[in-house]
Formats: structure tokens, C-alpha cells, sequence
């Protein structure tokens, strides 16, 4: 039995985990896989009380790949830090990036990921050729959009519910360097920094901001627009850039050193350190697509009661971003004391039956856990996200209630259906989907 | 380097044969699965290996294949200079208590058949005015201790017959490497609780490629180990017999 957690380090489960190089073998008869569980809240979690869980983190080979294309295979728990420190120096790059490289490409599927080039590059899931996939019957498939379109469509986003995910092979995108060109600049309010982001990605392929969460009143919002490319050679050192991590939290502090006090001092530091002017560069890719890998261990900073992270989007119609003040509003008047918090925006919709972007905003910040009214902020938010029409991400989710959840996800049912197609005995299950789905507890 | 490896597909092993990879070796592999040797050797050369990396099946448990299958690899690499060998059985010592055929399996296959592989290596090496052989021991092999009886008596032999082979043909030009880890966490140790000073394969691996490069005799991994073993080599019997490390 292993204590296991995802990166929120809530909640818990005390449950066996199969770790093996010979993965395809573990996931016989496990209820679940998992990766490197960087996922926030209880997706990578089995149902506790028996229920095995398989993981992936030694089943790393390259298997085939092709300079001509671009197309690489891989085993499901190779590491996007793996795939980035062989590939990069060659010219390649995975085509989605998300916040951390810590990830398994079998949890770059199951979450189906996004990035900051979601406007224009889709999800991870939209570069994906094919899976080698364990479903709930044993047998092992090699599953695509030719083979098995609906099996893979429910697998891109379905969370590693509809089987276990064995190979992926996936087409990187050939890179001019390893290093990335960025511009940053600071906006004073919220209507400053939704404008800047849409305005930005109508001409960059990377666009985020990362705003203070802390600030109400007129500098409600206010925050940083970042926005890259990857460097031509010519702008770019000659060398590839070094990925190691450089400093770590080595112990749990006894309580959150990210609290209601400590944040919006840090956020006001990070808002001013920046500067008023425009600052151009070239940046190490780390610190412009993963900044917080450079701190080994720093979901430690939030001490042992963990944190949880709420991401969600909010679609704008027409433009219309009132409600992403209404969102604001409720969020900062609850009190919401998060250091790293991101806005995105996101095109359209992709393949993955229920992946979490659609076109509108998308939002996360991370706080404390502080038991009821954490639960009450993340309940207050989910109102307006499901009067809006938006949905959360259940990659980041612990919190959220299941028939929030169910009245935002009119595309629940038709998933639920191929699921069960495939898994009629409702053998593969998480914590997650006992939370949310309905899967027997 | 020309390396013919006994049990890159897994563990300690896998993470040392992917730094020769990445810095161009040639590698030759060995182990009991054809399957899982194909995909290792797939990998090692998408990672930049020297040409394309030959397999072939070997078992520890069968030794009447070990000269077979250096003769393949001494033919497909054009000749060889570096022997490794992580390939290996571990059982906890109550389940070896327990079933005397496991037992045998695991002492004939950690000690009397590996000695056997690295003989077969030691004159190929030697016929060809010597190379390096880097053999995976441990530390379980420095004291006789509770919760690895059989299986550190057969490492124990392993260190002795590897230490032997060092002194008498280091003259000649073969360098041996004993390997000695302490605690590395891999498919091996799944299950057990880590110690303190617990290792990680990759870190196990620098260390191990960089004594082989300057043909250091003996490897503590990781090197606080080595400390660790001083003392619990120093302590005396009654304290041994008390403690449960």
C-alpha cells in the first residue's frame, strides 16, 4: 500500500500502486494508471479500498521516431522533461506545452493539455496519431482515428478512464532553436489584461498573463501579458539550453508560507520588479513554458494540508467579458490569496469528447487549503461558471460538487456511453469519477 | 567504448546504458527477453548510440549460453572493450527462507553463474589485450546481516571474486569495476520502505559511468554508502546481532 496524492497533496488515498518498467503487464487487472501524478486533485488516484493502480513512470523507451516527420513513439510514462532534453538540441518540441514538464505523455492524453499556443495549436490531443491502450476487457489495441474513432476521441481528455494508456505516438513540431523570444508588459486592470491577451494572440503563437489575485478595485486585475515565439537562430545562443532543476523545498514548512499574508506583498513584488516598460529577450525555454519546475518539491510551500488549484473557462460570446469581471469580482471578494495565477485564452474546441478548452477565458489560481472556505470559493466560482456556460478543468479539480459538475458538462452522457461500451462493468474508475461520475464509491 | 551489457532493459541498468548511448557508444545487449531487448535497443539508439544496437537472448540461469552470446556480440560489434553486467535476482530473505528452489535460483544466478558469465567475459576481453568489465554487486555482500542472509552471502562471494580478478589481471589491462549500491529505488526495491540515503537509477548511473571511465575498482552508489558500510563493517558482533539493519 502507498500513500498517494496528486500535486495538491489532497486528498489522500492509501491504495497499491504497481510501479514496473514492464508497465503493460501492471495495468492488468488495475482499476487505474498513472504517471508522474501532477495532476492537483484526485484524477490520478484510485478509489480507495482495493482498487490498484498501475504506474506508468518507468515504461519511458523511445520506440520509433522520424526526422522527416517529426513523428515519435514512446512509451506512456516517458516524461515531457525527457522528451524535451533529447529532442529540443535535435530541433523539436512537443507541439503543447503545459505548465510543468513533469508530466507523462499517457497524462498529457488523459488530461488532453493545453498551453499557451492553445489559439492556435489545440490541444496536445489535436498532434496525436495513434495509442496503444489496455480497455477494460484486457485486451491491448492499438487505437487511432482510422481504427477506433470513438474509443480515441473519448481517450484524448477522458482522464485514463476509458483504459490504460500503453504507447503514444504523437508528431512534434520542428523548432527554429531551443530558445524562445519574449516580450512581457504590464496592464493595470482587468480590462487592460483581457484586451492585451486577445489583442497578443492575434499575432503571437505564446500568449499568457499572469495577474495579481489579491487587488480589487480599479486595479482589480492587474497583472503581466507574456507573449513568445521560438527564436530564430540567428537571435538565439549556439548552445542548447541546460534543463536542471536549481533549487527545492526540502522540507514541509508547519504551515502554509502562502497565506492571506504572505501572497499580495509577493504579488505586488512580482507586479512592480517588473518595470512599466515593454522587455524583450531571449529567455531559457524553462522559465518561459515551466518556471516553477526551477523549484524542486515547491508544492511543499503550502505545508502538509496541501492547496488545491481551480482552473476553469468562461466562454465570451461576442466578445462580451463582463463576465470575467463578474468571475473576478466574487473571486476577490471571497479572498482568493493564490501566487501563480494564469489567464489564457483558448480557440476552438478539439477532438477530445470531454477535454476541458472550448473558445472563451481560461483561469486558474492556486490557494491554500482552508477547509470550508476553500470549498465555499470554489462553489461560489462554479455558480458563475455554470450560468456563463463555461466548464472547470478536472485535471486541477478536487473540490468541485459532482452535480455542479454534471449541470456543466452537457457533453457528460455521450462520453459516459462510450465508456461504458467499452468498460460495461464499470472496471476502470478513479477517485475522480466516484467524486463526479457516479462510479460505484 | 564497445559495450556488451547484461541487463540494460531494467533499473540501474537501463539508466547507465542510456548515458553510454547519449555519448555515442556502441552497446550490444543481452537478456532473457527478445521482445523487451528489441524495444531497449530501439530506444538506446534513438538516444544516439553508435549504429544500430544488437541483441541477444541470454539467461543467467542457463549458463551454457553466456559464450554463445558474447561470441554474437564480439561479430556484431567488430570486438568489444567493456563488459557491464546489472542483470540479477533479489528475493526478501524470508521468501528465500521459505522455498528452498527459489533459493537456488537466486544463489546460482548472483553468484556461481555470474562468476561464470564474467570468466567467459575476462578471456574475451583478455584475448584481445584487455578492456574493462563493470559488474553490479552490492552492498548487502559487506556484512553478514539479518535482513539479507542469501542473498549477501552470494553477493560477498561476487565482491571477493571480482576483487581477486582486479588484482591479479589489472596488470594485464583488464580493470574491473565492482559496483556496490546501497538502496536504488527501482523496480527491484518496489514495495520495500526506502531508507534513509535511498538512490535514484540515474544519479547510481553517472557515478558508476564515471568511475568505469577512470577505471576505478570499487563504487559505493550512492557514494554516502560507503560511509554507511564503514561503520556497520566496525561495529561489533553483539551490536550486529541486535540491530535489524
Amino acid at each position: 500500500m502507498s500513500e498517494l496524492s496528486g500535486w495538491g497533496r489532497y486528498p489522500v488515498v492509501d491504495a497499491p500502486e504497481r510501479v514496473s518498467e514492464d508497465f503493460e503487464s501492471a495495468t492488468a487487472g488495475a482499476a487505474l494508471s498513472r504517471g508522474l501524478g501532477r495532476s492537483y486533485g484526485d484524477a490520478s488516484l484510485p478509489r480507495s479500498g482495493g482498487d490498484v493502480v498501475a504506474n506508468s513512470r518507468r515504461a519511458d523507451r523511445l520506440l520509433a521516431f522520424d526526422p522527416a516527420t517529426g513523428v515519435v513513439r514512446a512509451e506512456a510514462g516517458l516524461s515531457l522533461r525527457e522528451l524535451n532534453r533529447i529532442f529540443l538540441p535535435r530541433g523539436f518540441a512537443s507541439p503543447v506545452s503545459p505548465g510543468t514538464q513533469y508530466v507523462t505523455l499517457g497524462g498529457m492524453v488523459a488530461s488532453d493539455v493545453h498551453g499557451g499556443n492553445h489559439h492556435v495549436a489545440g490541444t496536445f490531443g489535436e498532434h496525436v496519431r495513434s495509442l496503444r491502450m489496455r480497455v477494460a476487457d484486457g485486451r491491448v489495441l492499438e487505437v487511432s482515428e482510422a481504427s477506433e474513432p470513438e474509443l480515441f476521441r473519448a481517450t484524448l481528455g477522458g482522464m485514463g478512464l476509458t483504459g490504460h494508456l500503453l504507447e503514444v505516438e504523437v508528431a512534434l513540431e520542428r523548432i527554429p532553436s531551443p530558445w524562445i523570444y519574449q516580450e512581457s508588459r504590464r496592464v493595470r486592470d482587468l480590462d487592460e489584461l483581457v484586451e492585451s491577451l486577445l489583442d497578443a494572440s492575434r499575432t503571437w503563437p505564446f500568449t499568457k498573463t499572469w495577474f495579481d489575485s489579491t487587488k480589487r478595485g480599479p486595479t482589480m486585475g492587474r497583472g503581466i501579458c507574456i507573449v513568445g515565439r521560438w527564436a530564430e537562430p540567428g537571435e538565439a545562443p549556439a548552445q542548447a539550453p541546460e534543463l536542471r532543476e536549481r533549487i527545492s523545498v526540502p522540507i514541509d514548512p508547519p504551515f502554509s508560507l502562502v497565506n492571506g499574508l504572505t501572497v499580495p506583498p509577493f504579488n505586488s513584488l512580482w507586479f512592480h520588479k517588473h518595470g512599466a516598460r515593454l522587455r524583450a529577450g531571449v529567455v531559457h525555454p524553462r522559465a518561459f513554458f515551466w518556471p516553477l519546475d526551477d523549484i524542486r518539491h515547491w508544492n511543499r510551500l503550502y505545508g502538509s494540508r496541501g492547496f488545491a488549484q481551480y482552473q476553469c473557462i468562461l466562454p465570451i460570446e461576442g466578445g462580451d467579458t463582463r463576465v470575467v469581471r463578474r468571475f473576478f469580482g466574487a473571486m476577490t471578494r471571497r479572498g482568493c490569496p493564490s501566487p501563480v495565477s494564469v489567464m489564457k485564452d483558448c480557440g476552438p474546441e478539439g477532438r477530445g469528447m470531454i477535454s476541458f478548452p472550448r473558445p472563451g477565458i481560461s483561469i486558474a489560481v492556486d490557494v491554500p487549503l482552508r477547509g470550508a472556505k476553500t470549498q465555499a470559493l470554489v462553489d461560489a466560482l462554479n455558480e458563475i461558471v455554470l450560468e456563463a456556460g463555461g466548464r472547470i478543468y478536472l485535471s486541477k479539480d478536487s473540490l468541485t460538487r459532482a452535480d455542479h459538475f454534471r449541470a456543466m458538462e452537457p457533453r457528460l452522457p455521450g462520453w459516459n456511453q462510450v465508456r461504458r461500451k467499452w468498460d460495461p462493468e464499470g472496471k476502470l474508475r478513479s477517485a475522480l469519477s466516484v467524486r463526479l461520475l457516479g462510479d460505484d464509491a | 567504448m564497445k559495450v556488451v551489457f547484461f541487463g540494460a532493459t531494467r533499473g540501474m541498468g537501463r539508466a547507465l546504458a542510456r548515458l553510454m548511448a547519449e555519448r555515442g557508444d556502441a552497446l550490444f545487449l543481452l537478456g532473457r527477453d527478445a521482445l523487451d531487448l528489441a524495444r531497449s535497443a530501439k530506444d538506446l539508439e534513438l538516444r544516439g548510440a553508435a549504429g544500430s544496437v544488437g541483441t541477444a537472448e541470454c539467461d543467467l540461469l542457463e549458463p551454457a549460453g553466456f559464450e554463445p552470446a558474447l561470441a554474437r556480440a564480439h561479430e556484431e560489434l567488430g570486438g568489444f572493450d567493456t563488459v557491464v553486467l546489472t542483470a540479477g535476482l533479489f528475493a526478501p530473505q524470508d521468501a528465500l527462507e521459505a522455498d528452498t528452489e527459489l533459493c537456488q535460483s537466486l544463489l546460482a544466478a548472483d553468484f556461481t553463474n555470474t562468476v561464470l558469465f564474467c570468466e567467459a567475459a575476462r578471456k574475451s576481453l583478455l584475448a584481445r589485450g584487455g578492456g574493462r568489465l563493470c559488474v553490479f554487486s552490492s552492498v548487502a555482500g559487506e556484512r553478514g546481516r539479518k535482513p539479507v542472509i542469501l542473498y549477501g552471502a552470494a553477493k560477498a562471494g561476487l565482491s571477493h571474486y571480482l576483487e581477486g580478478l582486479d588484482h591479479k589481471f589489472r596488470a594485464r589491462g583488464l580493470v574491473t569495476v565492482t559496483v556496490k549500491p546501497g538502496f536504488v529505488r527501482t523496480g527491484m526495491t518496489e514495495g520495500l520502505t526506502p531508507p534513509p540515503f535511498a538512490g535514484e537509477p540515474e544519479a547510481v548511473a553517472r557515478q558508476v559511468l564515471r568511475a568505469l571511465d577512470r577505471g576505478r575498482p570499487v563504487v559505493y552508489a550512492p557514494p554516502i554508502w560507503s560511509l554507511v558500510m564503514l561503520a556497520i563493517r566496525s561495529l561489533p558482533r553483539f551490536a550486529m546481532r541486535r540491530i535489524g539493519f
